[in-house]
C-alpha cells in the first residue's frame, strides 16, 4: 500500500492504482468520458486532468499510477489537487473542446437526461460557447439493426472500439481518418458480428450510439425501473426493465460482479419488444380442430377434467421460460394426484439426481477468471452464455487460460485447441493426450460440460466420461476451494427444476417417452410449462394443457391454452447455471386476462378437488424453501462447498457412446425461446446476419 | 565559427561518393573496432562527456537517455529505433545525412545499438524521402557486404538493421506514434509512463533517436569526448546541422557550431536576408513548431537550446525560417496552424477540436474577418490546448500562435481595422440567424 495525499485527505492505497481511482478512494469526484473500469486506459479524453505537485504540467489522471508519482523532497506522500484553479481551468478547456464540434441537438437527442456529456458540461462546462465557426458534421454509420448512430455527436473517446477488440473480441469498429476527421466506423458498414454489441450503447458516453428499437420510445425519467433478473439464457443476468404504462421499453444491465459484471446479450437486451407480440392474453380451448377464446371458468375445468384420468395416463413437462414458483406448484399437483410423469427436461438431457454438484457451474461464473486451463465438451458459450464467454475470453487474453474444445469447431472470439467433435474424441483424451497434461497440471482446471454433450441419447454415458475426466485430472480440489466440474446450461429454468426434482418419479416417464406414450395412447394428458423447443405429441394423441406466454409451438399444438405470464409480469424466482437463486420482479402486469402461473396452477388444483396448500406467493416461497433449502440461500453461489463429498466419477452412467457430433442445442442464437421469436428486433437480427453472412461468400 | 577540420559531416552537400569506400577515406568505419572493444560503459560516459543533446528537437541528453536503458537484457531483447521521419517544416538535415553520409548513420547504429545491448536497430524513414531511402538502403547493403554489420561481422557485434519507410505521416515523427506505426499500427502517441526504455517496440526496452544524434557519434567517439565538448557553450555543445530557408539570399544546409549567433549564421552562410537585414521581419528560428522571433530579438539571440528558451522560443531542430517585410505573417502563421491541424492524429481531445479551432480563427484573422477581442479567445484556446495533451503536437500546434499574437499582435489589430474600415462597420461579422 502506498500513501498519497489527494487534496487534503491521505489515503492508502494499492501502487498500482490510478490517480483516478486513488482520488476516488479519498472521496474526490473526477470527471472522465474515455476511462472506463472494465476497459483498457486511452487516456485520450482528457477530462481527467488532476494537477500533481510538482509536476509541470496537468496529468490525465486516469493514465498514471500512483507508483509512478515521486515523493516529495523529505518523503513526504506525492500530492494530488483536484480543487486548483489550474485543474478547474484545464477541465473547462477540454470540456470546450469536446462541445464545440458537438451539435447542441439535446432535446432531440435520446441520450438526454442520461448522458455524461450533458451532465458534466453541467458541472464542469462554461456557461456560454465561445465558438464562433461551423460546426463538423459526421456522415452516418450503419451498425446493424440494433446500434444507432448520430456520428456527429461522437466525441471520438473511443470506448466503443476497445469495448469490441478486448470484450467483444470482433475486430470491426475502428477509427478512420485522423484529426479533427477522425470518425468511427465499423469495417465498411457492415454489422457487428458480436453477441455483445449492443452494450456499445451504454458505453457511448454521449448520444452518438443508441438503441435502435428504443429510439424516440421514451425519456428516461418517463419510465418506470424495475431491477430484475434475465432469462434468455442460463447466467442469469442482472437486469433493470424500464417500462412505461403496460408496455416494456427497454432492458439495461445491471452491476452484478459475479454474474454479468456489467454487460449482457443482445437477445436480453433486445428481445422485450417480444413480450408486445403474439401474447396470448385469453383462454383458448381446441374445438373441431381449432382453437376458439374461451373464459377462464371453461378453460379451467376442461384442463381439470383432462387431469382427473389415471394419473399413471397423465404427465407434467417444465420448458424453459418456467418460473421455480410455476414449477414447485405443478410439481406439488401432481404429487397430490400421485402422477409419477414429471420432467424439466424437455430436451432430454441426461442430468439430475443425486449430489446437486451433478448440474451445477461449480467452479462460479467469477471463478473462469481464476482458471488457467479450460475444456468445453459440447458447449458453443458464445452462443449459449455469451456473457460468460467474454469472461473466458478475458482469461485467455490476459494469458492466464489455455482454452480447448470438444465440440462444434466455432468461432469462440479466442483460440483453442480442438480436439474433435464426439464423443470419440473424448475417449481419445482420456487415454492421453497433449492437453489432458495441461488440464492435469493446471491449478485450477475447469471442465465445462453443455447441453450439446448432455441432450442426446447418450448423454449420461458422456457425462460419465466427462466426470471419469474430471477425477483424472483432479478438477475437483475441495482442499483449495476449487470444483472445476461445471455444467453449462441454456435455459433459465433448467436448474431450478433440477434443484425442485422435477423428475420422473418411480417408474415414470421422462420427457420424451410421455410425448411417445401420448403418440401411443398410453397417455392421456399433458401439462406442458413454457416448453416450445420440443416435439409435443401429435395433433389428437392425448389432451394437451400448455400454461405459457406467448403463441408460439406449444400453443399450437395445444388443447388447452391458459394464458400464464412472462417474466416480465410477475416476481418469480429463478436459479441460474451456477445455482444461485435470483428474485425476478414484476415490471408491468400480465397481458389481458393472464395470471400468474403458479395462480393457475393453484386454481387448477382447487377445480380438481386437491387445492394446493398456498393461497399466497409468500407461503408458496416458504413452502418451496422449506421443502428445497437450497432456494433460501439467495444471491449465493455455492462454488466449492461440498467439494470433498463430490464425485464426479459417479455421474451419469457406463455404456457405449455414439459417434454422433456434439451439436449446441441453441441453432440460431436470436431466436432460442419464444418471446426472442415474437421480436421483431430479433427478426431484424437474423435477416442481418444472414444477408452478411451471403455477401461474405459471394466476395470470396 | 566552425573551423573545417572540426567538421562531421564531410559530404554534406554531396560533392563526394556517398559509397562505402568513399565514406571510408572521409574517416567512418575507422577504429569501430576500438568503440566496441572499449565497452558500453566507456560509449555511454564519452556521450555524457560529450554533452550531445538530442537533435530532433526536444533537446534531452543523448548519453543519459542511453543510461535509462536496462543494464541486463533480461527475456525481452533490446531496440534501437532511429527516427527519420523528418516532416518538421523546414527541416531537412538529416535527408542529406542520408543521402550523401549514409555510412556515418550506419556506424552511428552499430556503436548505439552496441552501447544499449541492441541487436537489431530499425530506421523508420520518412515515406517521402524515396531515393534517400535508396541509398541508405544501399549503404546498408554494402555494410553487410563487407562484413561491418549483420551476423559475424568483424565487430564482433551480431546487428541486424532494418529501414522501415512511413507513409506520410507528421505524427508519426513523434516517438511512441513511431513506434506504433513501427508496429503496424495506427500512428497514434502512446500514454507515457510507462517510457520506451521500458516498453517500447514490441513491449520491449527501446531508445529512439533522431539521425543527426545517433550519427554524430562515431565522430564524437574518435575525436573524443571533450573536443566535441569545447565546441558551442556549456550545456549546448558540439556542432549542429542549421537548415536556413525563406528569405535569405542563399538558403543552405550548414553544419556549425552550436551557440552561432543567429544574425553571423545568416550574414555568413546564406547572403544574409533577402533586401538586407533592415528588411527583416521575423524569424522561425528552430522548425515550424517553435514561436517565431522578431527582427529585434533575432539581432542578438545565439542558436542554442538555453538562448532560444530565454527569449521564448526553442531551437527545435535547428530550422531557420527567415521572414522578411514582404510577408503577411499572419498568414504565414494561419498556414502553419492548417499544417498541424491537417497532421493532429485526432487521439486527444485539445489537439483535435483546438488545432482545428485556432486555424479557422487564424484564417479569418488573416483577412481580418474577426474582432479584436478574439485575439485573446485565440490565445486562450492556443493555452486550453498546450500542456493538457498526449504528446508533444498539442505544444508544436500552440506554440506558433502564441508567438504570433506575442509579437505580432498589432499586425493583426491593423488587419481588423483596415477590414472593417473598407466594409463598413454595419457587415461586420455578426451571428448568423440559425445559429
Amino acid at each position: 500500500m502506498t500513501k498519497i495525499i489527494v487534496d487534503t485527505v491521505e489515503v492508502d492505497v494499492p501502487p498500482e492504482f490510478t490517480l483516478l481511482q486513488a482520488c476516488e478512494a479519498a472521496g474526490a469526484e473526477v470527471p472522465r468520458f474515455c476511462y472506463h473500469e472494465r476497459l483498457s486506459i486511452a487516456g485520450n479524453c482528457r477530462m481527467c486532468l488532476v494537477e500533481v505537485k510538482g509536476a509541470p504540467k496537468p496529468v490525465a489522471s486516469c493514465a498514471q499510477q500512483v507508483r509512478d508519482q515521486r515523493p516529495g523532497p523529505n518523503g513526504e506522500p506525492p500530492v494530488v489537487i483536484t480543487r486548483s484553479p489550474l485543474v478547474q481551468k484545464a477541465r473547462q478547456g477540454v470540456m470546450e473542446f469536446l462541445l464545440i464540434n458537438h451539435p447542441l441537438d439535446c432535446p432531440i437527442c435520446d441520450q438526454g437526461g442520461e448522458c455524461d456529456l450533458q451532465d458534466q458540461a453541467m458541472a464542469y462546462g462554461r456557461g456560454g460557447s465561445r465558438f464562433d465557426e461551423n460546426k463538423r458534421a459526421v456522415e452516418e454509420k450503419h451498425m446493424g439493426p440494433l446500434v444507432k448512430t448520430a456520428m456527429t455527436r461522437c466525441i471520438q473517446c473511443t470506448r466503443c472500439v476497445r469495448f469490441a477488440q478486448e470484450v467483444a473480441g470482433v475486430a470491426e469498429l475502428g477509427a478512420t481518418g485522423r484529426g479533427e476527421d477522425m470518425e468511427i466506423t465499423t469495417y465498411l458498414e457492415q454489422t457487428l458480428t458480436s453477441e455483445l454489441s449492443a452494450n456499445v450503447i451504454d458505453l457511448c458516453p454521449v448520444g452518438a450510439l443508441t438503441s435502435r428499437p428504443y429510439a424516440f420510445n421514451a425519456r428516461p425519467w418517463e419510465l418506470r425501473k424495475t431491477e430484475t433478473v434475465d432469462v434468455m439464457d442460463a447466467v442469469g443476468a442482472n437486469i433493470r426493465i424500464d417500462a412505461r404504462a403496460d408496455a416494456v421499453l427497454r432492458a439495461l444491465p445491471r452491476v452484478h460482479e459475479g454474474v454479468n459484471e456489467e454487460w449482457i446479450s443482445d437477445k436480453t437486451r433486445f428481445a422485450v419488444d417480444g413480450l408486445q407480440r403474439q401474447r396470448l392474453d385469453r383462454p383458448y380451448i381446441r374445438e373441431n380442430g381449432k382453437l376458439r377464446a374461451a373464459t377462464w371458468d371453461e378453460a379451467l375445468d376442461r384442463a381439470a377434467a383432462a387431469l382427473s384420468a389415471d394419473p399413471r395416463r397423465i404427465g407434467l413437462i417444465a420448458g424453459d421460460l418456467a418460473c421455480a414458483e410455476s414449477m414447485k406448484a405443478a410439481r406439488d399437483l401432481f404429487a397430490l394426484l400421485g402422477s409419477p410423469n414429471q420432467d424439466c427436461r424437455p430436451d432430454g438431457a441426461k442430468l439430475g439426481g443425486g449430489a446437486r454438484q451433478g448440474w451445477l457451474f461449480n467452479a462460479t461464473i467469477a471463478g473462469i477468471d481464476q482458471a488457467d486451463a479450460i475444456l468445453l465438451i459440447g458447449a458453443n458459450p458464445r452462443i449459449e452464455a455469451p456473457t460468460l464467454n467474454a469472461r473466458i475470453r478475458r482469461a485467455w487474453l490476459r494469458g492466464a487460460a489455455q482454452v480447448a474444445v470438444i465440440g462444434e469447431a466455432a468461432d469462440l472470439t479466442y483460440r483453442y485447441a480442438h480436439l474433435g467433435a464426439g464423443p470419440k474424441s473424448l475417449t481419445d483424451l482420456l487415454n492421453g493426450g497433449a492437453f489432458l497434461e495441461t488440464l492435469a497440471t493446471a491449478a485450477r482446471p475447469m471442465i465445462i460440460v453443455g447441453q450439446g454433450a448432455l441432450a442426446r441419447p447418450d448423454g449420461a454415458q458422456v457425462l460419465r466420461a466427462a466426470g471419469a475426466l474430471a477425477a483424472l485430472v483432479k478438477a475437483v480440489k475441495p482442499e483449495e476451494s476449487w470444483n472445476g466440474f461445471c455444467v453449462l446450461h441454456t435455459t433459465a429454468a433448467r436448474v431450478a427444476g433440477l434443484d425442485l426434482g422435477l423428475l420422473p418419479g418411480s417408474g415414470g416417464l421422462d420427457a420424451l417417452e410421455m410425448v411417445a406414450a401420448a403418440d401411443n395412447g398410453a397417455l392421456d394428458a399433458l401439462l406442458v410449462l413454457h416448453a416450445d423447443e420440443m416435439d409435443l405429441p401429435a395433433a389428437g394423441r392425448g389432451a394437451v394443457i400448455y400454461l405459457g406466454s406467448h403463441g408460439d409451438a406449444g400453443a399450437h399444438r395445444a388443447d388447452i391454452i391458459l394464458p400464464g405470464a412472462a417474466y416480465t409480469e410477475k416476481d418469480a424466482t429463478w436459479v441460474n447455471t451456477e445455482g444461485r437463486v435470483q428474485y425476478g420482479r414484476r415490471a408491468v402486469f400480465p397481458k389481458g386476462e393472464a395470471k400468474e402461473d403458479w395462480a393457475i396452477l393453484r386454481a387448477l388444483s382447487a377445480r380438481l378437488g386437491r387445492p394446493l396448500p398456498y393461497d399466497d406467493l409468500t407461503a408458496l416461497r416458504q413452502k418451496m424453501i422449506a421443502d428445497h433449502p437450497t432456494f433460501g440461500h439467495v444471491d449465493y453461489a455455492p462454488g466449492a462447498i461440498d467439494a470433498d463429498s463430490f464425485d464426479p466419477k459417479a455421474l451419469g452412467a457406463d455404456g457405449a457412446m455414439s459417434d454422433a457430433q456434439f451439436q449446441s442445442p441453441i441453432a440460431n442464437f436470436y431466436l432460442s425461446n419464444p418471446i426472442a421469436r415474437a421480436s421483431e428486433t430479433m427478426a431484424a437480427c437474423v435477416r442481418d446476419i444472414a444477408a452478411l453472412n451471403a455477401s461474405r461468400v459471394a466476395a470470396e | 565559427m566552425l573551423a573545417d577540420k572540426d567538421r562531421i559531416f564531410l559530404n554534406l552537400y554531396g560533392v563526394h561518393d556517398w559509397r562505402l569506400e568513399a565514406a571510408r577515406k572521409r574517416g567512418a568505419w575507422n577504429a569501430t573496432a576500438d568503440m566496441i572493444a572499449a565497452g558500453r560503459d566507456w560509449i555511454i560516459q564519452q556521450v555524457k562527456d560529450s554533452g550531445l543533446r538530442g537533435r530532433g528537437g526536444a533537446g534531452f541528453p543523448t548519453g543519459l537517455k542511453w543510461s535509462f536503458m536496462p543494464k541486463e537484457v533480461k527475456e525481452r531483447p533490446h531496440y534501437l529505433v532511429v527516427n527519420a521521419d523528418e516532416s518538421e517544416p523546414g527541416t531537412c538535415k538529416d535527408r542529406d545525412m542520408m543521402r550523401h553520409d549514409p555510412h556515418l548513420l550506419i556506424e552511428g547504429c552499430l556503436v548505439a545499438s552496441f552501447a544499449m545491448q541492441a541487436h537489431a536497430a530499425y530506421i523508420y524513414i520518412r515515406g517521402e524521402y524515396v531515393r534517400e531511402r535508396e541509398v541508405l538502403e544501399a549503404a546498408i547493403k554494402e555494410a553487410y557486404e563487407a562484413k561491418l554489420i549483420g551476423k559475424g561481422n568483424v565487430h564482433g557485434w551480431d546487428f541486424d538493421l532494418y529501414v522501415h519507410h512511413g507513409a506520410g505521416a507528421y505524427i508519426c515523427g513523434e516517438e511512441t506514434a513511431l513506434l506504433e506505426s513501427l508496429e503496424g499500427k495506427k500512428g497514434q502517441p502512446r500514454l507515457k509512463p510507462p517510457f520506451p526504455a521500458n516498453a517500447g517496440l514490441y513491449g520491449c526496452p527501446t531508445t529512439v533517436n533522431n539521425v543527426e544524434s545517433i550519427a554524430v557519434v562515431p565522430t564524437i567517439l574518435r575525436r573524443g569526448a571533450k573536443w566535441f565538448a569545447a565546441i558551442g557553450r556549456a550545456n549546448n555543445t558540439g556542432t549542429k546541422v542549421f537548415c536556413v530557408s525563406g528569405h535569405v539570399n542563399r538558403p543552405c544546409n550548414i553544419e556549425e557550431e552550436m551557440s552561432l549567433p543567429l544574425k553571423t549564421l545568416i550574414e555568413t552562410h546564406c547572403g544574409g536576408v533577402r533586401g538586407g537585414w533592415g528588411n527583416l521581419k521575423a524569424i522561425i528560428p528552430g522548425g515550424s513548431s517553435v514561436p517565431c522571433i522578431p527582427a529585434e530579438i533575432c539581432e542578438t539571440v545565439l542558436m542554442d537550446f538555453d538562448a532560444l528558451r530565454d527569449v521564448k522560443s526553442g531551437l527545435g531542430t535547428a530550422a531557420v525560417i527567415v521572414m522578411d517585410q514582404s510577408t503577411d505573417i499572419v498568414r504565414a502563421i494561419a498556414r502553419l496552424s492548417y499544417f498541424y491541424k491537417h497532421e493532429s492524429c485526432g487521439q486527444c481531445t485539445p489537439c483535435r477540436e483546438g488545432t482545428g479551432w485556432m486555424w479557422r480563427v487564424l484564417e479569418r484573422m488573416a483577412r481580418g474577418d474577426a474582432d479584436h477581442s478574439e485575439i485573446d479567445l485565440l490565445l486562450d484556446v492556443a493555452g486550453q490546448v498546450e500542456g493538457h495533451t498526449i504528446c508533444a503536437l498539442g505544444d508544436a500546434a500552440a506554440w506558433p500562435v502564441q508567438g504570433l499574437i506575442r509579437h505580432f499582435r498589432h499586425d493583426i489589430e491593423q488587419r481588423i481595422d483596415r477590414y472593417r474600415a473598407a466594409k463598413g462597420a454595419h457587415q461586420v461579422r455578426a451571428p448568423v440567424a440559425a445559429e
